[in-house]
């Protein structure tokens, strides 16, 4: 079995006396597509935060590609390949869309700095979520939609080996999440693994091809969509006793 | 010993007298994240119109503080109208409101240069230039008044933010701006209030820091390091947090003034600004 | 214009305005033309080197006048120690001005922006208090300094002076425009825009932050040096005065912070509308005409002058 891309051991992260996570365990693949769902306040942001590197976490160890990120900052683990979008997108909204990209582009790829035509391959990510006739457009103007996939792109341009996406469906209509399932199978299709934090269910059971439920900071199940779907503790934490 | 006992003492009075400097800031700084660096600036205008009502009326300072405080409530509200209209609907307030309010300060400063020159103003009253002697402490009357008139008004804006429906409405709008609006309250309204209320107790503190001794208008320089480090060693938005960061602040200021001597003393605070912020960015009494 | 040409049109055109400030040397008779053109020079590298940290990175700096006394005060102190040439302060006054800005954006810039921003206050205050107590610098009552003689090709000591500010200043926005439009200006622009997102794209934040801050402090500090010499007689009223913050502030913000150019064009208008002003109103109203002019740019023209034409041209040409 080929060394796992991602391996969380017994992550913790607490806010003063409110413990956010507790003790989480979980690997991803090379190119494997994890689910991650759970109610909310369950510690799913609070979670890639911790391996994105946006918090410094209390305890446990993240392993990225057989190597230790505990400790790394942010920019360094992006540069090894781990990348996110976040809920709330952040465009930079002084920049247009083809400049959004050309940040990761110059900043996040293996090969930096070293020449490359940043432009040409901004153009090719473009395609990629169906932009290339706004590349000029500025970022500021985008609509809810346009600004998810903006995210997905920015993300893609890093040329990570995965993608935590956090709730890049959520307020969407029926089309517009379809739209972005496909540009999340599309990256998936290159290789890149996915770790979906969702609440639209019928999304992450299609994408997934393994899901992990998280409650009250603590991982209670785990398995391929149907079996977590039949799971009773999954049922008692999202209804209730 | 003595000494050491005046210097604790008067560090203490002193440090009253900032806690009443610094209510103001602790609410639109503390709780509403507006980083009005022109607070100090307003306290000396009130020190000026303090001065002219006394020089030209003969009307007791604390007296006239009081009364003319409701007209810098009105002009306070007024300005964060502007501020809001340009700058927080806008999300420019990071670059923009910080160097409006810096705009604001020089204004201020220049404009009490050109009416009143650069020499020092005073006033009268009886308790100026009295002193009680209690044993070997010596408490002059000019920073025993304000002191008490100081921890009067920490005591009503304390109340009034934690018992009445509008305070509460402030600390309301200061931590969760949908649940305020979800309860019938125009967030806008309320932080008009707050800020309006802001600029009144500066003006107040500003009658009482013309007691304490003579003003020129660029002592406002001197006191920007003062209050934002007691707001910030309070632990932002908490009054009572305030209160104990200026009396900390005071007998930490006057004992180096009495021991290194008072050139160092606008160090002080911004030494214990810049200690708060690398060892402990909450301060005493902050949340997170 | 491609890029290789913009470069060298902006490096003919920094050579020829140094050639010509130097030719005015030799040409010109009053000497209130390079008075005024000094202080005129001197804001503009204040307001370029904020303009590095305020309008490319988005953070505000309120203590410039400190950073511009530790070039003053190097000047003054190695002055007195060993009355070196001109280019021993600005070496030394850059890697100071710069260590203080990498010390005081290390201590606070991981917190938020306006934490930075009052620590840079803090940092001229303590300064200034500290040079207060410094009795080889004249502490409070100030020093005094001998007007040297004029190097080799100049004529007056003054017109030297007004040279090297020149050159210093077109040194400044050089290095400004480099920052700006090579990789680290992008990665500016996104610490800008937004901090957190700039990180997740790979942009080590912190790292460029501090480039940001050192080269500002560095840049303020040499724009000091020469100041003594200037008005022979510096204490640390004159040399942290407060005209100096609110100038570096103001003429970047109506200018137009998103450029290198937009403070150039600030300094250059607001400049000489202030070196006007003192002699013929007064300089305390010269003063409050800034302090108003900056309140209501940024009220109502945020983006400054150059922004402002920016627009004005994109209205009247609407077929991009």
């Amino acid at each position: 079995m080929t060394e796992r891309l991602l391996e969380v051991e017994s992550l913790s992260k607490r806010f003063g006396g409110f413990i956010a996570l507790d003790a989480v365990s979980l690997q991803v693949g090379e190119g494997e597509r994890v689910g991650l769902i759970g109610p909310n306040g369950s510690g799913k942001t609070t979670m890639i935060n911790c391996i994105s590197g946006a918090l410094p976490c209390d305890g446990g160890r993240v392993v990225f590609k057989g190597q230790d990120v505990t400790r790394l900052p942010a920019y360094r683990r992006v540069r090894l390949g781990i990348t996110r979008s976040f809920q709330i997108p952040r465009p930079f909204r002084s920049m247009s869309v083809v400049e959004n990209l050309c940040v990761p582009l110059e900043y996040a790829r293996r090969d930096r700095g070293h020449g490359r035509d940043v432009r040409e391959d901004a153009m090719a990510i473009l395609e990629l979520v169906g932009f290339e006739d706004r590349a000029g457009q500025s970022s500021a103007s985008l609509t809810q939609v346009d600004l998810r996939k903006l995210e997905l792109a920015r993300a893609l341009a890093a040329e990570p080996a995965l993608l935590v996406a956090d709730e890049a469906m959520a307020g969407l209509s029926s089309a517009e999440v379809d739209d972005i399932l496909a540009i999340l199978l599309k990256l998936n299709q290159r290789g890149v693994a996915v770790i979906m934090i969702e609440h639209i269910m019928r999304a992450v059971m299609r994408f997934s091809e393994r899901v992990v439920v998280l409650d009250a900071g603590k991982k209670i199940a785990e398995g391929t969509p149907d079996q977590v779907v039949a799971d009773p503790a999954v049922e008692r934490a999202y209804l209730g006793e | 010993m003595e000494l050491l006992l005046n210097a604790i003492v008067s560090g203490l009075l002193l440090g009253g007298f900032y806690a009443a400097v610094t209510l103001g800031l602790t609410i639109s700084f503390g709780q509403l994240d507006i980083v009005n660096i022109a607070h100090p600036a307003f306290v000396i205008v009130g020190s000026y119109v303090t001065y002219m009502l006394n020089s030209a009326m003969g009307v007791d300072p604390i007296l006239s503080g009081v009364i003319f405080a409701p007209v810098f409530f009105v002009v306070g509200a007024a300005i964060y109208r502007v501020y809001y209209a340009s700058f927080e609907r806008t999300g420019q307030e990071a670059l923009s409101g910080l160097a409006f309010f810096f705009g604001l300060m020089f204004i201020i400063e220049v404009l009490l240069i050109i009416i009143y020159g650069v020499d020092y103003r005073l006033v009268g009253a009886p308790y100026i230039g009295a002193t009680w002697q209690l044993g070997p402490i010596i408490v002059p009357l000019r920073m025993l008044v304000p002191f008490v008139v100081a921890l009067a008004m920490t005591a009503c804006v304390y109340l009034y933010l934690s018992r009445t429906f509008a305070g509460r409405a402030i600390l309301a709008v200061s931590q969760d701006r949908l649940a305020l609006r979800l309860m019938g309250a125009d967030p806008i309204k309320v932080k008009q209030v707050a800020f309006g209320l802001s600029i009144a107790t500066a003006a107040l503190a500003g009658a009482l820091l013309i007691v304490i001794g003579p003003v020129e208008p660029s002592m406002n320089r001197l006191y920007i390091g003062r209050v934002f480090a007691i707001v910030v060693l309070g632990g932002m938005g908490s009054i009572g947090g305030t209160l104990v960061a200026a009396l900390i602040l005071g007998v930490a200021e006057s004992l180096v003034a009495t021991f290194y001597g008072p050139s160092w003393a606008p160090a002080v605070a911004f030494g214990i600004l810049l200690l708060t912020l690398a060892l402990r960015p909450q301060g005493l009494f902050g949340r997170y | 214009m491609g890029g290789a040409t913009r470069g060298l049109v902006f490096w003919s055109a920094l050579g020829l305005i140094l050639l010509l400030g130097v030719l005015a040397t030799k040409t010109f008779e009053n000497a209130f033309f390079f008075f005024a053109g000094y202080a005129i020079l001197q804001a503009t590298i204040m307001a370029v080197a904020w303009n590095i940290l305020g309008g490319f990175t988005g953070y505000v700096n309120f203590g410039s006048a400190g950073f511009f006394a530790i070039g003053a005060y190097t000047s003054i102190a190695l002055v007195k120690a060993l009355d070196p040439p001109m280019i021993v302060p600005l070496l030394v006054a850059a890697l100071i001005g710069g260590l203080v800005g990498l010390g005081t954006g290390y201590l606070t810039l991981r917190l938020r922006g306006v934490y930075f921003a009052i620590a840079t206050l803090a940092m001229a205050i303590v300064f200034e208090t500290f040079v207060n107590n410094w009795a080889y610098v004249g502490a409070a009552t100030g020093a005094y300094i001998l007007t040297p003689e004029a190097p080799f090709f100049f004529d007056s000591y003054i017109e030297f002076l007004f040279a090297l500010i020149l050159f210093l200043a077109l040194m400044a926005i050089a290095i400004a425009r480099y920052l700006k439009i090579s990789r680290i200006g992008q990665g500016l622009a996104a610490i800008r825009d937004d901090e957190i997102a700039a990180e997740c794209a790979g942009v080590p934040t912190l790292r460029l932050k501090l480039v940001s801050t050192s080269t500002m402090g560095a840049l303020m500090a040499v724009a000091g040096v020469p100041y003594p010499f200037f008005v022979t007689y510096v204490d640390p009223l004159s040399a942290f005065n407060l005209v100096i913050a609110v100038n570096a502030i103001a003429m970047p913000m109506i200018g137009g912070t998103a450029t290198w150019y937009g403070p150039v064009v600030g300094a250059l208008l607001l400049g000489s509308i202030q070196e006007v002003a003192t002699v013929t109103i007064s300089s305390e109203i010269n003063v409050l005409i800034v302090g108003v002019l900056l309140v209501v740019f940024i009220m109502v023209a945020p983006q400054g002058i150059v922004g402002l034409i920016q627009d004005l041209w994109r209205r009247l040409r609407p077929h991009d």
